[in-house]
């Protein structure tokens, strides 16, 4: 069971690792996205340390939009996915696969650049710590409940901009709570009761999501 | 072994085919024939459980496909139109994943033996970007000499294939009827199995060939 879900994660990261530019335009839009703030409303510190939870995690969560689209296109087109749907693996297992590789290339990334980004916006190193660790859970999660609408929208014509409009109202609880845990913590409030929320969404995404993304797959491959 | 009852598949809104029957035991191959649009990728497909048909049933040993799942998969190999190779890993790393994720260990040393055997000597460590059509096929074919399951459904696999490439798979497809394997193809070639019983279906002509 472990050794397919290795093989699975291996193949994506050999497949990633292969093509390199896909995976630094997530990143970049990102490290750009955020850094467009600073310039366009200016250097007044108090006004940046406001915004700078929301939007950090704005960005990660346009930025994690603009991956899903690739999470099965090409193993679609090719027909390697029509292929994984006729093993004896339980494909619930096979998508879980692919969603980790996908977080590890495109997710994991963006969370460590993060606390460089928020220097920009003059966060003190305690509040960069849970800004790290909001997008640590909040991530995979946005992954997970993206990969949903990226299985629903497959094969569909314009389906990049429908997965977004599908997905992006199930991402606002953790666009709040991710958010809401760096302003907390700014604030001195103590951002923990989020993170615990965040990780909770976490853990009930990783349970459910697979499940859902496979039935989902099934559907769009008839 | 696989027995298929009063299917019928609709795609749109055209009904392909209905009333469909016909029953494949060990050592027999199912030749489909029919002219294009006719169904003959619908019913390989419905028969390999990636489309639900609008009616009727598909039993593998007695039980329905859809109950089995996993169970029925582990004895199926499809080849479709599709490739199924990543452009960007190897010939030998394609054939190993698509082993692992079919349930079957194979070790270095096999992949690239079968990959020899299937006619892609010196290829075996090239990105499959760079091969050629009919060896891109190959590569795909090379899962039948590796997976012993006895249920082989091939859509079109003669297809961008050169002459001695047909006639080592028509030997490789003889070998598994006679290993008591069941084969459902469609090919536009005439195709001479001589071994094993040999049935043909006829599909689209409003006439149904019965087995």
């Amino acid at each position: 069971m472990f050794e397919i879900f290795r093989t699975v994660v291996m193949r994506d990261l050999v497949l990633a690792l292969r093509r390199r530019a896909d995976l630094m335009t997530v990143l970049f839009f990102f490290v750009i996205v955020v850094s467009l703030f600073p310039l366009a409303i200016g250097p007044e510190m108090s006004t940046l340390r406001m915004i700078a939870p929301g939007v950090v995690w704005v960005a990660a969560l346009l930025a994690s939009m603009l991956a899903l689209e690739r999470l099965f296109a090409a193993d679609y087109a090719d027909g390697t996915l029509e292929q994984m749907l006729l093993t004896p693996q339980p494909l619930a297992l096979l998508v879980l696969g692919k969603i980790a590789a996908h977080w590890l290339v495109t997710g994991l990334p963006l969370v460590l650049i993060s606390p460089l980004l928020g220097l920009q916006y003059g966060l003190s190193g305690e509040t960069l710590l849970v800004l790290l660790f909001s997008l640590l859970l909040g991530t995979p999660a946005l992954s997970l409940i993206g990969a949903i609408g990226a299985a629903l929208t497959l094969g569909l014509r314009g389906g990049g901009v429908l997965v977004s409009l599908l997905v992006l109202p199930l991402t606002i609880p953790v666009l709040i709570f991710g958010s809401g845990s760096v302003e907390a913590t700014a604030s001195g409030m103590g951002g923990e009761g989020h993170l615990y929320l965040l990780g909770a969404i976490l853990v009930m995404s990783l349970v459910l999501a697979p499940l859902a993304a496979a039935t989902a797959l099934r559907i769009s491959n008839e | 072994m696989l027995e298929v009852r009063n299917l019928e598949c609709v795609r749109g809104d055209r009904r392909l085919f209905r009333e469909l029957n016909f029953t494949l035991r060990e050592g027999e191959l199912l030749h489909l024939h029919g002219h294009n649009g006719s169904g003959k990728t619908t019913l390989l497909r419905a028969v390999s459980g990636l489309l639900l048909p609008s009616a009727g049933e598909i039993l593998w040993r007695g039980k329905d496909i859809r109950e089995l799942r996993e169970e029925f998969s582990a004895e199926l190999i499809f080849i479709g139109h599709k490739r199924a190779i990543k452009d960007d890993l190897s010939a030998v790393e394609n054939l190993r994943v698509a082993c692992t994720l079919d349930g079957v260990r194979i070790s270095e040393e096999q992949a690239w033996k079968a990959l020899e055997r299937i006619g892609l000597y010196g290829f075996e460590d090239l990105p499959s970007r760079v091969l050629s059509q009919g060896q891109k096929r190959r590569v795909g074919l090379a899962r039948l000499l590796l997976n012993r399951a006895p249920l082989w459904v091939l859509d079109e696999p003669f297809n961008a294939l050169d002459k001695a490439a047909v006639g080592l798979l028509q030997g490789v497809i003889r070998e598994h009827v006679a290993n008591a394997g069941v084969v459902l193809l469609t090919t536009h070639q005439e195709v001479s199995l001589t071994q094993g019983a040999v049935h043909s279906l006829q599909l689209g002509s409003g006439e149904l060939g019965h087995v």
